[in-house]
Order: C-alpha cells, then sequence, then structure tokens
C-alpha cells in the first residue's frame, strides 16, 4: 500500500522544513521516499492548504495506573457530565478529568496525539499501569519509573554506596518494570512524608535516612546518564506549590552540575512572595535560568479554569492541598515503601487571584523562554487541567489578542500583577510543530517519531488552516497512526492498538543478589514476581513492545 | 493457555490466587496433574491447589454438548436479551477485559459476587476519600493496628506476612507492635505477639463500632464527650488510653474487612475510620487498610474503572456506562425482575453458587462447582493461576500479581469463553 499526501504545506522541524509545500509518501507504516515514477500510487490525499506535521507527542500525562484509577472510582459525578456512547467501531466510556482508558485513546488521537506518556509509574504499581496503558487504544505509550522516595534507593544513598551500584539498581527498575525514563517526585519527600515530615527544602534531610533532595537529584541524574538513558532525569522538584519554591527551582537548576534534567510542570515550581497576597510570578527568573542553561528542559504544567482532580506522587504537597479540595473529598496513599500519592479535586477559578495568576504565570513561562526545542506544551494532565483543553491553549500561544482578551477577564490584581499583557510574543506554527512533536521526540530518544523523514514511523496528522487556532487543533482533518487513517474530521474511523516504548539499559546484573534477598526480608512480593514479562504486556493482543536504544 | 506446554514439575514462587492478599511464595508440586503445596500454603491454598481436577462437560440445558455448542447457545442467549447481567466476576483482569467487552457490546449490568462489601468503601471513597496504606508499609512501618471489626482471619496469612514478620527495613521491632479489636466474636488468638506481648480486645457490637470510634474521634480531638462510664460495653477508661496510643503512634493503622461489617448503613462505620485517619494526619502519620475483594473483586473493580470510568455496578444498556452503587446489585437487578439473562462467572471457588433466577442463565464455573438446577449453559471454566497465567490486583489495589500456570486443564480460561461469545454476539 503506497499512500501519497500531495500537496500539503509541512512544519517538520526535524528537517528544517517550516511552511513548505511537500509532498508525503507513506509505505506499509513508514514514510518512504518519493518512488519512481512508474510505480503506481494507491490512494492520494489531495491536501492543499492542508497543514501536516508529525503526530504530537504528550510527554506528561496521566493516563494510566492506580492514581489515575483512584481518581476515576472517587469521581463518578464528574464522569456523568462526559459520558461517552458505543458506536459500531469505538467502546464506550467517559471523559473529563480523569477519562476511561478507550476514551482517552480515542480522544488523544481524534486530537492529532498519536503518543503519550505516563509520567508517574511506581515501581510497586507498574504493572497495573501497563494493563492501563495497554487498553488505551491506538496511541502509542511509555512511562517512567518513580525513584527516589523508594527505601532501597535512600538506603544505598544513605549508605555511600558507589554510585555505581545505585547505577545499576536504576538500570534494573528500568528493566524490571518496563520504564522508558526515569522519574523523581518531590525527592525523598514522599518517604519523609511517611515518617511525618511535613516539608522538604533542597538540602534538608529526610530525617531516617539523612539525605537530601540534592543529593538524590544529583545521584539519580547521574544514573539515567551513565546507563545512557536518552531522556535527562524528570524531576518533580521539591515544594511544589509553595510561595517562594521558585528560589527552590532556581537552586535545582544550578545544583545539578550541568548534568541535564528535566524540570516538569515547572508553572506549580515559579512562585515568588511579593505583593500583598505573598503570591507573586516568578517565572522571569525561572525563564531566565532556563535560558542560560543548555542543560534544562522544562514542560509547564498550565492551568485552565475549571474543574479538574490533580493526582499526585507527590503525598507530602497533594496533603498539604487537600484543604483545597473541591468537591471536598481526598485520597492519600503510602505505598510499599516505594512511594505514595495523592488525588485532590479542584476547580481553578478565573476569579480566584491565586488561580488567575497561576495560569498567568504558565502563559509567561510560555512566552518568556526562547528555545522551543527545550520546553513542552503540558497541562500535567489532569493536574492543570484535563489534556482536551491542549488546543485552547495553543490558541492562547498563538494568538495575542485572544490572550490579552483572556486577560481581561481574570482576577484583576492577578491580571495586573502579571507582566502577560505586556508580552507581544506570538507561537508559530513551526514553533508548535517543535514543543509538541520533534522537541518531546528528541527529548525522550524516540528516533523515528516526531519528524517526517523518510524511515519516519508514518505518525501524521492533518490539519484544516484556519485562523481560530482552538478549532483547527480541535479536530485535525486526518490523523494517520503507523501509515493507517485512525481519525478523520475529529472522530475514529479505525481503532488500533499502540506500542509500548521500552528501554533496555545494560546494567550488572549481579545487583539482583543482593535485590533478592532484599525483596525475600522486607517486601510483600518476590523478585521474580516484581519483574514484568514482555508476554505480560503483548499476550493480550493489544501492544506490542518497542524498545528504543541507549545513546 | 497452552494446555501442551510441559509444566516444571516443582513451582516456586507461585502466587496464590485465592484470596485477595496473593501470597507470591508457594512452592507447589506438580505430580502428574495432581498439585501439592510443598511450601508457604495456608489452608485455603492446600484446599483449592490440591483439589482433583474432575472431568466436566459443558451443558445445554442439563444435556452434554461440546464447548462450540455451549458458547453458540450462550451468544444466542444473549442476542435475545435485552438487558442482560453479567455476575459473580469470579476471574482475573484478562477475564474481566473479555467480560468488559461483552457488557459494552450487550448493555449489560455489570456486578462482583462480593460486591456489597466493596461497595460500602466505594461510597466512602466517593463521598470523602481516606488515607490508606498497603502491606509493605504495614509490615515495615506500623507500631500501632487497630483490627475493627474483623480479626483477619479470612486471610490466613495476614499476620505472618506484614505483623509479625521478622525483619523490617527500619528496624522496628515487630514484637512491640501494638495489636487493638474492636467488635465482636472476634478471634484475637493471632493478634498475641511471639514474645508474649497480648494484643486489647475492646468488645462491642459489630454495628456499634462506629460509635465507638467517633468517641475515640472526640477524644483525640480534645472534645467533650458524654459523661458515660462505657460507650457501648467498652469503659471510657479504656477508649482514653486508645485515644492516647493512636496520638503517639509514629504509624497507625486501622484495619477493617467491609464485607464482615454486614448490617445497614455500614458504610457510616467505614467513613468514621477514614475520618479520624484522616484527622489523626494532621498531627501523626495513621493510615486505613481494608481486606476484601477476594475471587478476583479487586481485579474486576480496577478493570471496570479504568475501562469505563466507574468502579462496578455499572449499566451499559444506554450505550454509556451508567454507575449506581445500590441500584445495580445482582441482589437488586434480580428481585427487580431488571435483567432478562444473566451470565454467571465464577472460576475460583467450587462452593459459591451461582443464583437460581427465572431467567435464562448461562453458568461458567469450576468444574467441581456442584448446581443445584440445571442452568441454559454451563461451561467449566479454568482457574487462573492454577490452570492459566494472567494478572490479579491486590486489596490494596496497588500491587497486582503476575499468575502463573502449574497445571494442565482441558477447560477453557473466562477470558477465551467470553471473548469467543463476544465475537457471535
Amino acid at each position: 500500500m503506497l499512500i501519497k499526501l500531495s500537496g500539503g504545506t509541512v512544519y517538520d522541524p526535524v528537517h528544517g522544513i517550516n511552511g513548505e509545500q511537500r509532498d508525503i509518501y507513506i509505505r506499509d507504516g513508514q514514510i518512504t521516499r518519493k518512488p519512481a515514477a512508474t510505480v503506481d500510487i494507491d490512494k492520494t490525499y489531495d491536501l492543499k492548504g492542508k497543514v501536516i506535521m508529525a503526530g504530537a507527542i504528550d510527554m506528561h500525562t496521566h493516563i494510566g495506573g492506580g492514581i489515575v484509577n483512584i481518581a476515576r472510582m472517587m469521581l463518578p459525578e464528574d464522569h456523568r457530565q462526559d459520558l461517552v456512547s458505543r458506536t459500531p467501531l469505538t467502546r464506550s466510556g467517559c471523559g473529563h478529568a480523569a477519562p476511561s482508558t478507550l476514551t482517552a485513546g480515542y480522544r488523544y488521537v481524534e486530537m492529532g496525539y498519536t503518543a503519550c506518556f505516563e509520567p508517574a509509574m511506581l515501581p510497586a504499581n507498574a504493572r497495573q499501569a501497563h494493563m492501563e496503558m495497554a487498553d488505551t487504544p491506538i496511541v502509542d505509550k511509555g512511562a517512567y519509573a518513580m525513584l527516589g522516595s523508594d527505601d532501597f534507593f535512600l538506603r544505598m544513598l544513605a549508605a555511600k554506596k558507589d554510585q555505581e551500584a545505585i547505577t545499576d539498581y536504576v538500570g534494573w527498575i528500568i528493566n524490571a518494570t518496563q520504564a522508558l525514563a526515569i522519574k523523581v517526585v518531590n525527592p525523598g519527600g514522599i518517604s519523609a512524608f511517611k515518617f511525618n515530615q511535613r516539608k522538604l527544602d533542597l538540602d534538608e534531610k529526610n530525617e531516617y535516612y539523612g539525605t537530601t533532595p540534592r543529593d538524590i537529584i544529583k545521584s539519580l541524574a547521574r544514573a539515567v546518564r551513565e546507563l545512557g538513558v536518552p531522556h535527562p532525569l524528570h524531576v518533580h522538584g521539591c515544594n511544589l506549590g509553595v510561595p517562594g519554591n521558585m528560589q527552590t527551582t532556581l537552586d535545582t537548576i544550578h545544583g545539578v552540575e550541568g548534568m541535564p534534567l528535566h524540570l516538569t510542570h515547572i508553572q506549580f515550581h515559579s512562585y515568588g512572595t511579593e505583593g500583598d497576597r505573598q503570591f507573586s510570578s516568578g517565572a522571569a527568573e525561572i525563564a531566565e535560568a532556563v535560558n542560560a542553561n543548555p542543560n534544562i528542559s522544562i514542560d509547564v504544567g498550565q492551568v485552565l479554569f475549571g474543574q479538574t482532580v490533580t493526582a499526585s506522587g507527590d503525598t507530602m504537597r497533594q496533603y498539604a492541598g487537600h484543604w483545597h479540595a473541591n468537591p471536598k473529598k481526598w485520597v492519600l496513599m503510602d505505598i510499599e515503601c516505594d512511594a505514595g500519592c495523592g488525588v485532590v479535586p479542584f476547580k481553578y477559578r478565573d476569579k480566584n487571584f491565586v488561580n488567575a495568576l497561576q495560569w498567568a504565570i504558565g502563559l509567561e513561562l510560555f512566552l518568556l523562554v526562547n528555545d522551543p526545542w527545550r520546553i513542552f506544551l503540558t497541562t500535567d494532565h489532569p493536574n492543570g487541567a484535563p489534556f482536551t483543553s491542549y488546543p485552547h491553549l495553543i490558541r492562547l500561544l498563538m494568538d495575542r489578542s485572544f490572550r490579552n482578551d483572556m486577560l481581561a477577564t481574570i482576577n484583576k490584581d492577578a491580571a495586573a500583577s502579571s507582566i502577560l499583557g505586556s508580552i507581544d510574543r506570538e507561537y508559530s506554527l513551526y514553533d508548535i510543530a517543535i514543543m509538541t512533536r520533534a522537541a518531546p521526540a528528541r527529548s525522550l530518544g524516540l528516533k523515528n517519531r516526531g519528524h517526517l523523514g523518510s524511515g519516519s514511523i508514518a505518525d501524521i496528522t492533518v490539519y484544516n488552516d484556519v485562523k481560530n487556532k482552538e478549532k483547527m487543533f480541535e479536530k485535525p482533518l486526518y490523523v494517520f497512526k503507523d501509515g493507517e487513517l485512525v481519525a478523520k474530521n475529529g472522530k475514529i474511523v479505525k481503532v488500533t492498538t499502540g506500542g509500548t516504548h521500552v528501554l533496555r539499559p545494560e546494567y550488572d546484573k549481579s545487583i539482583e543478589r543482593s535485590l533478592k534477598s532484599y525483596f525475600d526480608k522486607y517486601q510483600t512480593i518476590k523478585l521474580g514476581n516484581f519483574k514484568i514479562d514482555d508476554d505480560e504486556i503483548v499476550e493480550h493482543g493489544n501492544g506490542n513492545i518497542i524498545v528504543q536504544p541507549c545513546t | 493457555m497452552n494446555t501442551k506446554q510441559s509444566l516444571a514439575i516443582v513451582q516456586k514462587d507461585v502466587p496464590c490466587p485465592f484470596c485477595s492478599i496473593h501470597c507470591d511464595d508457594l512452592i507447589i508440586h506438580n505430580h502428574s496433574g495432581r498439585l501439592k503445596i510443598k511450601e508457604n500454603g495456608c489452608h485455603i491454598a492446600v484446599d483449592r491447589f490440591e483439589r482433583p481436577l474432575p472431568q466436566s462437560k459443558p451443558t445445554i440445558r442439563g444435556k452434554t454438548a461440546t464447548l462450540d455448542e455451549a458458547i453458540s447457545q450462550a451468544a444466542g442467549i444473549f442476542k435475545k436479551s435485552v438487558e442482560p447481567l453479567i455476575a459473580g466476576l469470579g476471574t482475573d483482569v484478562g477475564g474481566m477485559r473479555s467480560v468488559m467487552e461483552l457488557a459494552d457490546k450487550t448493555g449489560a449490568i455489570i456486578d462482583h459476587m462480593f460486591n456489597d462489601g466493596t461497595t460500602r468503601n466505594f461510597l466512602v471513597l466517593q463521598d470523602l476519600g481516606w488515607v490508606m496504606t498497603t502491606m509493605g508499609e504495614i509490615k515495615n512501618r506500623a507500631d500501632l493496628i487497630i483490627f475493627a471489626g474483623t480479626d483477619a482471619g479470612n486471610y490466613p496469612r495476614f499476620y505472618e506476612r506484614v505483623v509479625w514478620n521478622e525483619h523490617s527495613m527500619f528496624n522496628y521491632d515487630t514484637k512491640n507492635r501494638d495489636i487493638v479489636y474492636i467488635g465482636e466474636n472476634l478471634d484475637t488468638s493471632q493478634g498475641k505477639s511471639p514474645s508474649g506481648k497480648k494484643p486489647t480486645y475492646l468488645k462491642c457490637p459489630q454495628d456499634e463500632i462506629g460509635e465507638v470510634i467517633s468517641v475515640l474521634h472526640a477524644l483525640v480531638g480534645g472534645n467533650k464527650t458524654q459523661k458515660k462510664e462505657k460507650i457501648s460495653g467498652i469503659k471510657m477508661a479504656h477508649l482514653e488510653k486508645l485515644a492516647e496510643q493512636m496520638k503517639n503512634a509514629v504509624y497507625g493503622v486501622i484495619v477493617w474487612a467491609p464485607g464482615e461489617l454486614d448490617f445497614p448503613h455500614a458504610e457510616l462505620t467505614i467513613q468514621n475510620f477514614c475520618e479520624i485517619t484522616k484527622y489523626l494526619n494532621r498531627e501523626t502519620r495513621f493510615a486505613g487498610f481494608f481486606l476484601g475483594g477476594n475471587d478476583g473483586g479487586m481485579s474486576a473493580n480496577n478493570v471496570s474503572a479504568w475501562q469505563s470510568g466507574f468502579p462496578l455496578r455499572v449499566n451499559f444498556s444506554k450505550g454509556y456506562p451508567e454507575h449506581d452503587l445500590q441500584k445495580y446489585a445482582t441482589a437488586n437487578v434480580l428481585k427487580n425482575k431488571e435483567a432478562d439473562a444473566l451470565l454467571w462467572i465464577s472460576s475460583f471457588n467450587p462452593e459459591i453458587k451461582p443464583p437460581r433466577a427465572k431467567i435464562p442463565t448461562i453458568v461458567l464455573a469450576t468444574p467441581d462447582t456442584k448446581l443445584d438446577f440445571k442452568p441454559d449453559v454451563y461451561i467449566p471454566v479454568s482457574t487462573p493461576g492454577v490452570d492459566h497465567s494472567g494478572q490479579m490486583v491486590r486489596t490494596d489495589s496497588v500491587v497486582s500479581l503476575p499468575l502463573k500456570q502449574v497445571r494442565n486443564s482441558d477447560n477453557q480460561s473466562v477470558k477465551e469463553i467470553v471473548r469467543r461469545i463476544a465475537e457471535l454476539v
């Protein structure tokens, strides 16, 4: 089957193609060079005047795993606002803040996304995360294993074990849990909270282990680099949501000694203490530090107004945030001396000073960070807003007058204390293609995704070129996944199974000896049963494994 | 499931599917198809694993049929049905995935055999939320464990594994743990520590545990209580002592079994557990833990939640999932004659009997299940974790176990049979 996408306007930043008219050919699921004139083309799509990009990639979205499933179970009233009926092609489910896996897969694809990555896979809960991801159709998936509050790592760090041993452990975890990267959440703070510590600054010690978040970040970042994990250590920093936390974030950036680091949902970590309410934007300082440090990448975790639910591994900060639960119910879990999770429903209100300023801070960050290769578009779904609000967010970035209209409607004091209105920058389609495709693919080490070069997997999105960018990005004209047309005019036309991206870093296998006795003594599951076999992911026929190379 | 593959004669680290704490250290010997647990089998595991696998054939209205005929007959029942009920749901994640597909396709109501208990929990989760913990945290961290309305006796190795464990991560002397029971008819013998330390037993009727917890809540909050000498038969002085213990605990845990709190509006008692735990976390660390969801109950609720958005008791008849914790209970649906066909699934426990309903009934059950009526279709099924591999979610709803195949069976899995029915509908 040879498909020709004829005459579309192509945005392919990996190849420096910025809105040029090009033909794209697809054969056997891959993009291929222009065939000889004698070769028959099976199907041609006339795409003159249409915009073509690679399929979009969400590199930080809570789509699968126990945390999300608790959110689903506790929020029937949210689902009832957005029930999804079965069609001859698609299964029923529900949407909004914590959608069912099936609906999440469909909606991502209908929005032009072809891959999404679960950033908070607790090793103890990894099997369930993979089962949920396998039940998320069409899109490719992958997950980052969460470390940093797990006892095995902390006791090694406390005992000042060689970095080599820690690196082997991290390599073992990536293999055992079928992960693509490593994330750390409130480094050591989830553990500290179990010892009843209520806050943990970058240089504050965990009372039991004596380790600091700074030690943890450095050690894990080093392990990630030594193992050749393409994606830098994915850091959810200390003091999430705390006024003044921008200093912690700046210290984190400066403390990593030039090692690559990805700071996630940085909006929640960019707060100052200026003004009457002692809550202000630290976006300018953070953006300046990001601009000055090429080893740092970020995603924003944009807040958008409305009802959502916050789901996080950061039990310490989720406990502190539970007072603001809306509706008034919340869940906290301590998990297996490994990690934890907190689920707190939340409603961001545009007339609330703090919420409105959070909204402005996120946008300021987007607009003040210069290099779109190092800033990714996220809402930290569902924490800042559900992922279905991405088209709206793209419009805010691309359309200054729309942005200023919105700014005029938010809490007046928040608007007045933000510099947002004075920023003229508008994102171009090329910028959007970088931050939602090329850059996340490069950051995650997905070499044949995120671009439209020959040999790349044919994950392709075709948009109508509409002035209203929210409308444009809401319902793409065509979405191709692995070369198959899966959505048309924002509706699924074919359901396929996606793959799971994993990494297989090499490590010294002898670490299993000490791990085995550790598991036998302290854990509630055997080492062999903790590890997830490939079979478990593929045997149900709803997924396959895509092994990505280490660097 | 591959019945042709040769299986190792002795398998180690075998996860047990038969109760929801899913011990995974069993050593099982397969001697020509007869299983013997060499190590780490509780009485439930021994009883279930070591039963011989009897020959059993599918039947249609009592008459022996081929599997294909039975599946086709079952599909025919679904095709005619306007509102089918798929209940029992004693199966693993794979089986549940097939059930979800069939339910969605046929507009069925789904419910699990033990969801009366689980529902009490979900009522609280959806109204208040909670602070919970997992087995690994209890094992390594808990210094006070309060068993409220349960002695955990239905989970035979609970104490061995996470209460009187020899090693703990943080060098706690686990033998010094304070164990407290609140409730009635509880066997507290396992609450005695290996060093001889005795548990505290505060006796009160099960349906008054909630009141006792309320008084404890008032006491830990420093509020005034009624000037009574006793609350529900428990001396106030004993409650005052327990309140102090709770406040001073480094990591306290309240354990309950929702299925054993079997009285009207027991969810309010569970709500009291969750409210006091939340309150105690203002100063110290405290968490809840529940024992429940046997026979695949936790797996069924989790799969339902991730695929439909709702935990069990979901009705797909309108084309989208509708969730109601009371309305779609099996007993309620059958009593009100809301279903016109029943598919009953029970692949773990031969003692579980399908409800006898005056509607076309399909039974998928273990081959040694003794039915007291002739269902329209009966198909013997293999047992997950014995006859085929799979996954199950543990009671803490966090850890899931990879089940192993330790025996060959000619019977098909629920996953396979329900998938085939769904294909034909």
